[in-house]
């Protein structure tokens, strides 16, 4: 119950975000329109299938952990955690490429475009940044349940913890499910 | 009930556990709900001493135009004055420390549903609070914006704004996990028999503080990042030049900090809920109407932000709505205060410490609220807004009511906390002081306002030098009073009588257990079989 009320609290956290986004995109749709092109669309679209295929592998080691396959929920929570740091890996790759294109806040190039296009970029970093800090987060925690895993302190009679995570990692995927067409599709 | 008459020879929950070598060790790392309660109440009690003294000075320096602090110095003071008591005291406080010490007892359970989640929010505290206070001494100057923070000058200035949003940030966090703490424990740990509707006020209205604790921080947390993310990385949201909008910043500030005061006043409201039966005798008066007004309030207390912006530039139907929203959020309260007085009606009052400061919160938190009327109203709200008479409306809502319950609550449940009495006396003499002052210090504001005097302003024309002179002696009274109040309070702590289980004939669980508090809360976990406050039906 804990932990449903704590994502409740990171909904409306993000919330706020989107609100910003919302209100300026509102005000700004053709600056938004034309600065998602400069996203690239096939990273984008590798990172959401990667965190969906992991929101999938973590709920299948909840699952046989309930059935005492301890081996397998192991191999399932590497498998989440491998493409956690793969989704942050990628998202490594896009900021970088747009830092070297001198497109970050507060820079020169950036704000020599119009308006619209420094709100939606400002929005980018701030969005995918806080988003990526809680990826991070995540997987740092997974790493933690896949010790406790091989230290059978998470079992079959006890996975409490092992399910608040998934919760967790299901939240932070859900957040990108919005992220992605908000910052990439809208071209 | 056996204990009622039994004078205990232990100490309670101050006994050394032997687990840590160190005092300090011991208490810093303890994850008992009453240790960790107490140990809030005497840091929220040491802010709110930082927080007069400079309430104080800020008072001393209007008292004439030109002297003692300057124009700089006076931006300094009042943020820091505002920061710290709502920051630092009054937003945790009640759920911080009367909450934590209480809550498991009123529910019948040994301890909060998360102890060490518990432990870490007061660990955040301590960690916000030092964040907060460090911007006062590292170098530059202390935060000058404001308690609120208004973009773009709290992106622009100089002065230690990071360091101390930083601060308010962590300390939002802190909060957070209380709410989540404590909404669960109601959910999942009360007694066997304690139906929702056998659940004392107090737990209710902690009940419905959780959720805006839980659901309007987080706001709060995003605006003030933004703040920092503006000053260190030129994030433009509320800057124009970057097609941002700084009524923004006020929408978003004003989506947590309106909830925020319904975290302040709500609590309060349950602490006067659990004292005014005890001393009437009586049953409360309509006592679901009383749990669900708690929850109304805090559910219509969302939608009312808006009412802090009348002048920044809105549409018309916009302020017609958040004005119209804002008188509804009124009528929830007046169900308590109406309530209230009906459970005195007919009651066998007896005139202790605990009601005196009770039966003040009502008359002084019903002036604060109908005040709030008058400036919710739209055409009066564009002469009084930024003026002192907003100034008084808010200390009488919030030092009025909510600062009021405090004391209330330290005196109700002293013995309870401390094994000892109090003076009751020197309560009395303490509470006249405090009283007469208070109402000088602030009511003077009113009329400070309406004559148009500007509130934040260090300096002003001479026809309002009257007023302030007047509010000025007030403070000093009000000053005499709290000196009063806590001096023996606190000597009551070593020199007082010592208590029994149940001084005042309460009839909610806390009240069945030794003063002071055992370190297990209950040897057996009480089943409940009757509503709370069930004095008519014992008469019987």
């Amino acid at each position: 119950m804990g932990m449903w009320f704590f994502l409740f609290t990171e909904i409306l956290f993000f919330g706020g975000m989107f609100l910003l986004y919302s209100i300026f995109r509102y005000n700004y749709a053709q600056d938004f329109h034309a600065a998602a092109a400069e996203e690239n669309i096939i990273l984008g679209t590798i990172n959401t299938v990667v965190l969906l295929t992991s929101s999938f592998t973590i709920a299948l080691s909840i699952a046989t952990m309930k059935r005492g396959e301890k081996i397998s929920s192991i191999i399932l929570q590497l498998a989440t955690i491998l493409m956690g740091v793969a989704f942050l890996v990628i998202k490594y790759f896009e900021w970088t490429a747009k830092i070297n294109l001198g497109i970050y806040p507060d820079s020169p190039v950036l704000l020599a475009l119009s308006q619209g296009e420094i709100l939606f970029f400002g929005l980018y970093y701030v969005m995918t940044g806080l988003h990526g800090l809680h990826v991070l987060i995540g997987v740092v925690v997974i790493s933690f349940m896949l010790y406790f895993t091989r230290r059978e302190t998470i079992n079959r009679k006890e996975y409490a913890r092992l399910e608040n995570t998934g919760l967790y990692w299901h939240f932070v995927d859900i957040v990108w499910i919005y992220l992605y067409p908000l910052f990439y599709l809208i071209t | 009930m056996t204990l009622r008459n039994e004078i205990p020879e232990v100490a309670g929950f101050y006994e050394r556990t032997g687990r840590y070598r160190w005092l300090i060790a011991e208490w810093m790392m303890s994850t008992d709900h009453k240790r960790i309660g107490v140990m809030y109440l005497m840091a929220l009690l040491s802010f709110f001493s930082v927080g007069v003294v400079l309430g104080f000075i800020i008072r001393l320096s209007l008292l004439s135009p030109g002297w003692l602090v300057g124009q700089q110095g006076y931006n300094e003071f009042f943020t820091l004055h505002g920061v710290i008591q709502i920051f630092l005291f009054i937003i945790p406080g009640i759920p911080v420390a009367f909450g934590n010490i209480f809550l498991p007892i009123l529910i019948g359970t040994q301890d909060v549903a998360f102890p060490k989640i518990n432990r870490l929010s007061w660990w955040l505290y301590v960690a916000g609070a030092a964040l907060v206070l460090l911007s006062i001494f590292i170098k530059g100057r202390p935060p000058d914006t404001g308690w609120t923070f208004y973009a773009p000058y709290s992106v622009q200035t100089p002065a230690n704004v990071s360091i101390a949003v930083m601060g308010v940030f962590v300390l939002g966090f802190s909060s957070i996990l209380t709410g989540l703490n404590f909404v669960t424990t109601i959910h999942r740990m009360r007694a066997p028999g304690m139906g929702w509707f056998r659940m004392p006020a107090f737990p209710w209205t902690l009940y419905a503080t959780g959720w805006v604790q839980m659901l309007a921080t987080p706001v709060l947390a995003i605006t003030l990042l933004f703040i920092f993310l503006g000053r260190f990385f030129g994030v433009g949201f509320f800057d124009p030049t970057k097609g941002g909008d700084p009524i923004l910043y006020e929408h978003l500030f004003w989506m947590y900090s309106h909830p925020a005061v319904y975290i302040m006043v709500l609590p309060a409201m349950g602490i006067i809920s659990e004292i005014v039966p005890v001393f009437s005798r009586r049953s409360l008066f309509g006592y679901t109407a009383i749990c669900m007004s708690a929850l109304g309030i805090a559910i219509v207390g969302y939608a009312v932000w808006g009412h802090h912006m009348f002048t920044s530039g809105m549409s018309d139907t916009a302020r017609v709505v958040f004005s119209f929203v804002t008188f509804l959020v009124a009528v929830p309260s007046g169900v308590k205060i109406f309530n209230w007085v009906s459970t005195l009606y007919k009651g066998s009052i007896a005139v202790d410490a605990p009601l005196l400061f009770a039966l003040s919160f009502i008359f002084l938190f019903s002036i604060g609220g109908l005040t709030g009327l008058i400036i919710g109203a739209l055409a009066t709200n564009l002469h009084l807004h930024g003026t002192y008479f907003i100034v008084g409306h808010f200390h009488y809502v919030m030092f009025g009511g909510a600062g009021f319950s405090i004391i209330a609550a330290l005196h109700f449940w002293f013995p309870k906390i401390t094994g000892r009495m109090y003076n009751e006396k020197f309560a009395k003499i303490g509470w006249l002081n405090l009283f007469v002052g208070f109402n000088i210090l602030y009511f003077s504001m009113f009329v400070l306002g309406f004559q148009g005097m500007p509130r934040r302003y260090f300096d002003y024309p001479p026809q309002y030098h009257t007023g302030h002179v007047i509010s000025t002696m007030g403070s000093w009274f009000l000053a005499i009073g709290l000196i009063i109040i806590f001096a023996n309070l606190v000597r009551s702590i070593f020199k007082g009588e010592k208590a029994p289980a149940n001084p005042w004939g309460g009839k909610t669980l806390e009240w069945t257990i030794p003063s002071p508090l055992p370190r297990e809360n209950f040897q057996e976990i009480p089943i409940i079989t009757r509503r709370p406050y069930s004095y008519e039906e014992e008469a019987k």
